[in-house]
């Protein structure tokens, strides 16, 4: 892992200490959102205490709107930017629950804007710790699913999804896992970039003469759906040519390490990518021809990537949906053989030698099609 | 992309919605002194002055008698037209 740290050299910005939160919002300072609204208390995370701090100071010029719910978060954002405004907002597990509606809405009527998900357990049992339930709910409203794994990504995937949304006129989401990303302090690079001005498909200002999202019969939402779904599935090019513009070359939808020759590959996304990237590199010691494929996005679905592996594949998921876990049944389509484990839901952290346990038993051919671990 | 979101404004493009009316308001235009307070709170924007007297668009006037509760002249009834 030392060795990882130090390849990553650094061109332009600053490096300071940051954790998941305070990255997300170093990125949102750059991005300048005219709006940012967001619900201050539980489930919410310090990262719009970050935003806060800088309206305050005086070093970010955005309305910072406190709203009574998740609900009303995500409806001022949505209000603010149809007028062309550019907005951020964030939540989390039952925040996230609690602005479902909205979030059809949003992507229904081709809204860009950013939302910081940092992914948590959804009750009962009262529960709002580290697990991926509340992003498997957002993942197929028609949202773009970027998933961090440390806080560097934190900021470059908030930072790119600007752009990202506004070019392609869907809305975006950063998910990172919940306290071991967002609360965990790490070296990040500040980038020195500027980021291009708002633009989206349309607005709404006093003198437009139109109406949106009107009582609607026949065809129109058949329609309307058809044509987000499709963007979604071909959004592919347009998020890495984005993408490498910030970020630099090796940007892309899934990161590959270790993959090329291996028998085995794991495909994680998340925080605990970093851990498993640490027991490949072991196991790589002893011989072991093993791979980890890090799906950067979760939506659109890295698919070429995926159908690129070779060999035994393990998909490694923290969000049990019904029989398999969050990615599980959707990677099998692609890869039919691919075994699952759906694992530490909930905040029940799983560490080091566990995963190393987890890993073994997969090379030696002991997992079945779908386990959970424990 | 946005075609099936975007709607424009024209007339009736729901039907003639006056037929969805129980209560039709009718103007005594004796009492009428034609302040338009019927017209500005109208929320279906069909009441307007011809020919100097208040004149209603019964094929889209929903018949929700807001124009009689804000008339301060008491110029405006109701009058039930169905069952």
């Amino acid at each position: 892992m030392q060795e990882r740290l130090q390849d990553e050299s650094y061109k332009s910005g600053k490096r300071v200490l940051l954790n998941g939160n305070q990255a997300v919002a170093e990125a949102v300072k750059i991005a300048e959102p005219d709006v940012i609204a967001a619900y201050p208390i539980t489930p919410q995370t310090p990262v719009v205490e970050k935003l806060a701090e800088f309206v305050a100071e005086g070093v970010l010029n955005s309305e910072f709107v406190n709203v009574e719910s998740e609900y009303s978060a995500l409806s001022v954002v949505y209000g603010a930017a149809l007028t062309g405004a550019r907005v951020f907002t964030a939540t989390s597990s039952h925040g996230l629950a609690y602005m479902y509606e909205m979030c059809w809405w949003v992507a229904g009527s081709r809204v860009p804007l950013v939302m910081a998900l940092p992914t948590r357990s959804i009750g009962a049992p009262w529960n709002i710790h580290s697990d991926h339930s509340d992003v498997m709910i957002l993942k197929d409203v028609g949202w773009i699913i970027s998933m961090a794994e440390n806080a560097q990504e934190c900021f470059d995937l908030t930072l790119i999804g600007f752009p990202i949304s506004e070019e392609l006129n869907i809305p975006y989401s950063v998910s990172y896992d919940a306290f071991m990303v967002s609360h965990t302090a790490e070296v990040v690079e500040v980038r020195d970039v500027e980021l291009p001005k708002r633009k989206q498909a349309y607005k709404i200002l006093p003198n437009s003469e139109f109406a949106l999202n009107a009582v609607t019969v026949n065809d129109a939402r058949h329609k309307a759906r058809k044509t987000l779904m499709k963007d979604l599935e071909n959004s592919r090019r347009k998020i890495e040519k984005i993408g490498r513009c910030f970020l630099g070359e090796d940007f892309s939808l899934a990161e590959k390490y270790r993959v090329e020759d291996a028998d085995y590959v794991i495909v994680t996304y998340g925080g605990w990518s970093g851990d498993f990237k640490d027991v490949v590199d072991e196991m790589r010691d002893e011989g072991v021809k093993i791979g980890l494929l890090k799906l950067r996005f979760l939506r659109p679905l890295p698919e070429e990537e995926l159908k690129e592996i070779s060999g035994d594949v393990l998909v490694v998921d923290r969000s049990a949906l019904y029989k398999f876990g969050g990615m599980g049944g959707e990677i099998k389509r692609i890869i039919p053989e691919a075994k699952n484990v759906i694992a530490a839901l909930g905040g029940y952290e799983i560490g080091y030698s566990e995963i190393k346990a987890l890993v073994r038993r997969f090379v030696s051919g002991k997992i079945g099609e779908v386990e959970w671990y424990p | 992309m946005l075609d099936p979101l975007i709607s424009h404004p024209k007339v009736g493009s729901a039907g003639k919605t006056g037929e969805w009316r129980v209560f039709k308001p009718i103007v005594d235009h004796e009492l009428c002194v034609l302040c338009l307070e019927c017209s500005e709170y109208c929320p279906e924007n069909v009441i307007e002055v011809r020919d100097d007297k208040i004149w209603i668009d019964y094929d889209y006037c929903k018949g929700c008698l807001i124009c009689k509760n804000v008339c301060k002249m008491k110029a405006i009834k109701a009058e039930r037209e169905f069952y």
